[in-house]
């Protein structure tokens, strides 16, 4: 076993880099295995496109290395990475073809034509995209440039397949359609996926595991669901989905529980317990709407909470109540319509006195 | 109304008409008129009186005697010959003098764009008659230019070839030189035009594909860069080639340019016929070209 096959395929250790006195990126350090899709998350100016760049060589760490497949790639100009990148605007060459733009890069590997030729065929074929191989840009949809895009990055077999913001030019439909193909052309094709992207939803989609990045700093790293389920700060938790945070106070443990003063609620509530908060401490208790019950009745459990339903959104396959507190705070709740019927079988109406109620499991106690 | 009968009255289909049909009035009259007037003039026949021609005498009237001559003599063609051969000269070292200036225009801070492009327009401030003087001073015998030019060659060449200086007054080289120096910018604009348009993100896509900056040059600034290549050398090359005063002023009298044999015809031979027909050989020389260029153009952008 060579050494570069014990470690990670991707390794980022402690990068920063600055423009000027701006600093894009600040310590940034991430492991990528082989085979994967990893989303950088983020809103803009975050530094994941500047952390994408330098990964493709277009920029040069202010401090900090790279390491691909055990190689330092400090000082390795793009041309000689094995890293391909999928632009946002596609940048496909106007003045060639799709065939023409697909070979490209294939101009620099030592391959005779009819090689070639079969590569490009076999690529084309990949993206479906045969019948347009003779067409330029300008003559084929924004979707199908975006396939073309993809195959010219593929062509070479890069170890490493960067994409920015991939499918952020399409319109929704295609989105989601295009969503399912680039995951099945990466199970396909093998080649690691980092993606960069500003959308919530195509990052949990498309990716294994997402760093949540701001201001130049990785947040959190983890699967779709940790992220989502276990977020590790405010910031994340707000990210991503819809969420209610309250401030909040540890007064104690119980039973393998947090016990938690929620001043909004003007009670103590049950949480899951977090390592490293203290007693006393301040803290940030966020619930999920869809984590939250609506009954007439007081549930039972240790969290229940009175309130009055002051605004309610019908979504048809759910909805989306804003239940006033006697404090004065709103708390967001989901509910379900698994039961057909008219307005008269809703849980509760405007106006209506509610009981809200949670499992501990489901309070998320953030201490940052 | 008032107001409405005077929208009504500003509306009227004539003002549309008017507007759009300006430039092609302005054509007509300044150009197509004048021009057949060149056309018919270059079928009369030379006469003594003034204005030195006629179309009387025998049917049919016309005389194509002067466009014999034209493609007959070996002077005209060696006029033409010559023109097309300064101007294509000229026309190649603006470009490879210009195609990387406007590049760096293109390349260097937005900042410095600005002040860049303002020297490059800088010099017609100044009289054109003016600074193809100082060209003829700095080309003179006795010039310090020619001096240092002189200098430089006597150290590099053996001492057998020396010279007192380097004749360069009156000859084709001078032409060029003035040319290139005076037609520079409309070589670099088009091509700044045209380059300043271009995705800088393509160039990075090549790279990412394997390609050295030499090679990205080559497969992808080049080729795009064509459309302002054909302007800036059409920009160059046209009026180079019928250029008069650079030609008379520096040029050598004994191989004269076109625009050189057409005034002399006219002024000095008063040979109105034989001028006219230079003048028309010469448009349709460049006319033809022109319409090609703009046909295949306007068939590229029509695909888009």
């Amino acid at each position: 076993m060579s050494a570069s096959e014990a470690g990670p395929f991707l390794k980022i250790e402690g990068v920063s880099k600055s423009f000027g006195s701006f600093q894009a990126v600040r310590d940034v350090s991430l492991t990528v295995e082989k085979g994967e899709i990893f989303a950088l998350l983020g809103g803009s100016g975050c530094g994941k496109t500047t952390l994408l760049r330098m990964l493709a060589g277009f920029e040069e760490p202010t401090s900090g290395r790279i390491f691909l497949d055990g190689r330092d790639m400090a000082g390795v100009p793009p041309w000689n990475r094995p890293v391909h990148m999928m632009f946002q605007s596609y940048a496909l060459f106007p003045h060639m073809t799709v065939a023409k733009n697909v070979a490209y890069g294939l101009k620099h590997e030592k391959m005779t034509r009819a090689e070639r030729d079969a590569r490009v065929a076999e690529m084309l074929d990949l993206v479906q995209l045969t019948p347009f191989a003779g067409r330029k840009p300008h003559q084929i949809s924004g979707g199908q440039r975006q396939r073309v895009a993809l195959a010219r990055a593929l062509a070479r077999q890069p170890k490493l397949l960067l994409l920015d913001e991939p499918l952020a030019a399409l319109d929704k439909k295609l989105r989601e359609h295009t969503q399912f193909e680039l995951m099945s052309i990466q199970a396909r094709t093998g080649v690691t996926f980092i993606v960069v992207t500003h959308d919530q939803e195509e990052a949990m989609t498309l990716a294994d595991r997402i760093a949540v990045m701001d201001k130049g700093q990785v947040k959190q790293v983890g699967s779709p669901t940790e992220i989502y389920e276990f977020p590790n700060s405010r910031f994340v938790a707000g990210f991503i989905g819809s969420i209610t945070s309250f401030e909040a106070r540890v007064t104690g443990r119980e039973d393998g529980l947090l016990a938690v003063e929620v001043p909004a609620f003007g009670t103590r509530v049950m949480a899951r317990d977090v390592a490293g908060v203290t007693e006393g401490q301040a803290v940030t208790l966020a619930l999920r709407p869809e984590k939250l019950t609506i009954s007439k009745d007081r549930p039972e459990g240790p969290n229940a909470v009175e309130g009055m339903v002051k605004d309610l959104a019908y979504f048809g396959k759910d909805s989306l109540y804003r239940i006033s507190l006697p404090s004065g705070a709103l708390v967001q709740a989901h509910a379900v319509n698994a039961r057909r019927g008219t307005e008269a079988a809703r849980v509760a109406d405007w106006d209506d006195r509610v009981w809200l109620g949670f499992d501990p499991g489901a309070a998320i106690v953030l201490a940052e | 109304m008032a107001g409405s009968r005077l929208s009504r009255w500003f509306d009227r289909k004539g003002w549309s008409d008017l507007i759009v049909g300006a430039p092609y009035i302005w054509l007509l009259v300044f150009f197509l008129l004048p021009f057949l007037v060149v056309v018919a003039m270059s079928v009369a026949t030379k006469t003594s009186t003034a204005p030195p021609i006629s179309w009387g005498g025998e049917v049919p009237l016309v005389s194509w005697e002067a466009y014999a001559r034209v493609f007959g003599d070996g002077l005209y063609l060696r006029a033409f010959l010559t023109s097309v051969l300064n101007a294509a000269v000229a026309m190649v070292l603006c470009l490879l003098i210009g195609y990387p200036m406007a590049l760096g225009l293109v390349r260097v801070a937005p900042a410095w764009r600005n002040i860049l492009l303002m020297l490059v327009i800088l010099p017609f401030w100044t009289s054109f008659l003016l600074r193809v003087y100082a060209w003829m001073g700095l080309m003179g015998r006795n010039s310090w230019f020619n001096g240092m030019l002189t200098d430089a060659w006597n150290v590099l060449v053996p001492v057998d070839w020396a010279v007192r200086s380097i004749p360069m007054m009156n000859t084709n080289f001078a032409v060029v030189l003035v040319m290139v120096y005076t037609y520079l910018p409309f070589m670099i604009l088009p091509l700044y035009a045209s380059l300043e348009r271009l995705d800088p993100t393509l160039d990075e896509a090549a790279m990412d594909l394997g390609s050295k900056p030499a090679r990205v040059f080559w497969d992808v600034t080049l080729p795009q860069s064509i459309p302002g290549i054909i302007a800036g050398g059409m920009l160059v090359f046209i009026p180079a080639a019928g250029e008069l005063v650079i030609p008379t002023l520096v040029g050598n009298a004994s191989s004269p340019m076109i625009g050189r044999v057409i005034s002399d015809e006219f002024a000095q031979a008063r040979d109105w016929p034989m001028a006219s027909a230079v003048a028309v050989v010469l448009l349709l020389m460049m006319v033809v070209p022109t319409m090609l260029y703009s046909h295949f153009q306007a068939r590229a952008e029509g695909s888009k």
